[in-house]
């Protein structure tokens, strides 16, 4: 057995048994972190097949931002997960026959792609440039109206989230730099000499 | 090298862009005085401006910018009719907006965001700039759900549009993978070429099993059944004016996105999707007509009225042809017309100061207000199919183009679901002519409203005598959109 492949087969085991964690464990803290677990052997299997940049953003934007945004709803909303699970498996039945009917059909799929050539070849990957600068390119080239609508995309979540959640509340102590800037030394300080053992 | 890049085709969305950022900031200066009076005009006249602009390019068809972009005529009427749906919503609703205190700046940036995603919508090239412009649209449409946030019933709505939607954006974005792993590309050009006659093999079962979940995120986004669970709730829940909005533009914009997935790329494998788009026709009439008979709330009974009304689009769809196209085309014209105008109606539903949603409370109206009472009789005969009014036109091209390319039973199961359905539509017109009259509605000194709503029954009424210039568009979007793909 291969160095690489015992690397795969390691980190894949680990990524499915963690997998299986987050979904089975009775702890909500517990299963974000297999989530952050599973995160970490999928980033490994892209650096496996030499995807370094998607590895990186695996970490730093799943580990880094969504399991930490998942771990603070986990700790600061307060939901009871285990009255949320109850009656999770009164489901199984019709979402076991769901899943195995998808089952079937990606078999169906696989079967057929072992067989196939793809109608379409991929653009083949240069040797002189490294995956970060070819994805930039065609990032910002090729691919230049749809990186600008996700731009819009994250504009329209912004104004969502403040149409939907700012309060105008009033008694807030709000910072006012314009008068922080006019205040004068005199107004507000004032030099007290305090003796030794005693108070001001 | 020096590569000149021809952006005009792009010019209707540049400039809704353009007016989205600077409005955002006007709004931002002017928020406490009056951020949403300035901004709504502004918005209006920009999408107002947007649609012109559209009509006024050459239309001679182009792709640009890495091929996620098409313009041409369909595109071109398309995206005209979409920005001038939503200015004539936001006209409509202004007034609601306003009573129910919702009037904040955010909502026209939000309705341009929305019609800057469909202006993409129908100008997709690729399965990325489909799902990109899908995004676009519909991510602006969950927060309008929700608008209302201090009414439970407002976040409700807003909650599940957002969840179920998230959910066939999944099924579209796995769909798209599949077709792009089964044929390397994105692009539709590409994908006709791989779909086309000189490709060997036919089509990969897998490519299939794409298509299908690519089509049930878009009847999805049309409300079509089995995918329209979330109208009845969401169109009852979000505020009227907000169901105005969701039920007029966006449904025009996601049916010219599904006739470009399927008779672009997919065109030369029509006997894949026929049958899928065939049943999910089929089961929107049905279950729009026989649902509806039982709604007590009339927004819900709106809902119902739009999943059959879908339906009947979609036999147009499901025939596969140039005429199905323009029949499916001119129906969801009229029918935008007709839902513009009844919920012009809905939304002056208002009672002592409070907006009110049964159906009941409209019995009686032609004794107060004979104008309004007319109004709603020629919206529901013609929603119903009543000739002469459009709606009528509207349902006999798509059954005619269902009948030459085959499908006579869905052709009659259609007319026996309008049959079913003119039951509820008649009934309306029933309780406000022959029922005892309830107490009188408010008059609202709402100038944008009755311009939309009087606009609309004109239409309606006037099409009969005047129907040349929508048969024409929509025999030019057709033509552009059909041998673009068959000539492959």
């Amino acid at each position: 057995m291969s160095v690489e492949l015992f690397v795969f087969w390691m980190l894949a085991l680990v990524a499915v048994a963690s997998a299986v964690l987050v979904i089975s464990a009775k702890n909500p803290v517990h299963s974000v972190l297999f989530l952050i677990l599973c995160f970490f052997n999928a980033a490994g299997l892209f650096v496996l097949i030499g995807a370094e940049f998607l590895a990186m953003v695996l970490v730093v934007v799943y580990v880094g931002a969504v399991a930490v945004l998942f771990m603070f709803v986990v700790m600061m909303l307060d939901i009871n997960f285990v009255r949320l699970r109850e009656g999770f498996l009164n489901y199984l039945p019709i979402g076991g026959l769901v899943g195995l009917v998808l089952l079937a059909e990606l078999v169906l799929v696989g079967a057929s792609w072992a067989l196939k050539e793809p109608a379409i070849a991929a653009a083949p990957a240069t040797a002189e440039l490294d995956n970060t600068r070819a994805l930039g390119r065609v990032l910002y080239t090729e691919h230049f109206l749809v990186f600008q609508i996700a731009g819009f995309v994250l504009l329209v979540s912004i104004i969502g989230a403040i149409a939907l959640t700012l309060r105008e509340r009033v008694g807030v102590k709000r910072q006012d730099i314009a008068r922080q800037v006019h205040r004068r030394p005199a107004e507000t300080l004032v030099l007290e000499r305090v003796e030794p053992g005693k108070g001001v | 090298m020096t590569a000149t890049l021809d952006l005009a085709p792009l010019l209707p969305e540049l400039l809704l862009a353009a007016a989205t950022l600077g409005l955002i900031v006007l709004g931002a200066i002017r928020e406490r005085r009056d951020g949403a009076a300035i901004v709504t005009p502004l918005a209006v006249a920009a999408l107002v401006v947007a649609a012109a602009a559209a009509l006024a390019l050459d239309k001679t068809p182009t792709v640009l910018l890495g091929g996620h972009f098409r313009f041409d005529a369909f595109a071109a009427i398309l995206k005209a009719l979409v920005l001038l749906a939503t200015a004539a919503s936001l006209l409509l609703i202004a007034s609601y907006q306003e009573d129910e205190r919702i009037d904040r700046f955010e909502f026209p940036l939000l309705a341009l965001c929305s019609a800057l995603g469909m202006s993409l919508m129908v100008s997709a090239e690729s399965l990325l700039g489909l799902y990109m412009a899908l995004e676009l649209q519909s991510l602006p449409l969950y927060v309008m759900a929700a608008f209302q946030r201090d009414q439970l019933r407002s976040t409700e709505a807003g909650l599940k549009y957002f969840v179920l939607g998230a959910l066939a954006s999944g099924m579209l974005l796995y769909g798209c993978s599949l077709v792009y792993g089964f044929t390397g590309t994105l692009s539709f050009a590409r994908l006709a070429e791989a779909f086309g006659p000189g490709a060997a093999g036919g089509m990969p079962i897998g490519a299939v099993v794409g298509l299908v979940f690519v089509i049930a995120g878009l009847a999805f986004k049309l409300a079509a059944v089995p995918f329209h669970m979330w109208t009845p709730d969401v169109y009852e829940g979000a505020p009227t004016s907000v169901t105005a909005f969701l039920a007029a533009a966006p449904k025009l914009a996601a049916l010219g996105l599904a006739l470009r997935v399927l008779m672009g790329p997919f065109a030369d494998w029509a006997a894949q999707w026929q049958q899928v788009i065939v049943l999910v026709s089929a089961a929107s009439m049905v279950l729009g007509a026989l649902a509806g008979l039982v709604q007590t709330n009339i927004k819900r009974l709106l809902a119902y009225s739009g999943i059959a009304n879908v339906g009947f689009a979609l036999v147009g769809v499901a025939a596969g042809t140039a005429e199905g196209v323009e029949a499916a085309l001119v129906y969801m014209l009229i029918y935008l017309v007709m839902t513009l105008g009844t919920f012009g109606i809905v939304l002056t539903m208002r009672r002592q100061g409070t907006y009110v949603e049964t159906i009941a409370e409209l019995a009686g109206l032609s004794q107060r207000r004979p104008l309004l009472a007319a109004a709603i009789a020629v919206f529901m005969f013609s929603l119903a199919g009543i000739p002469p009014l459009a709606g009528f036109f509207g349902k006999y091209f798509v059954f005619l183009a269902a009948v030459k390319a085959g499908l006579v039973w869905l052709a009659i199961l259609g007319v026996l679901a309008s049959v079913v359905a003119a039951y509820y539509y008649l009934r309306i017109v029933k309780l406000v002519y022959f029922d005892p009259a309830a107490e009188p509605f408010d008059e609202l000194p709402a100038p944008g409203l009755r311009l939309v709503t009087t606009l609309s029954a004109a239409f309606v009424l006037g099409f009969v005598v005047i129907p040349g210039p929508v048969f024409a568009a929509a025999k030019l979007a057709a033509a552009a959109l059909v041998p673009a793909a068959l000539g492959r």
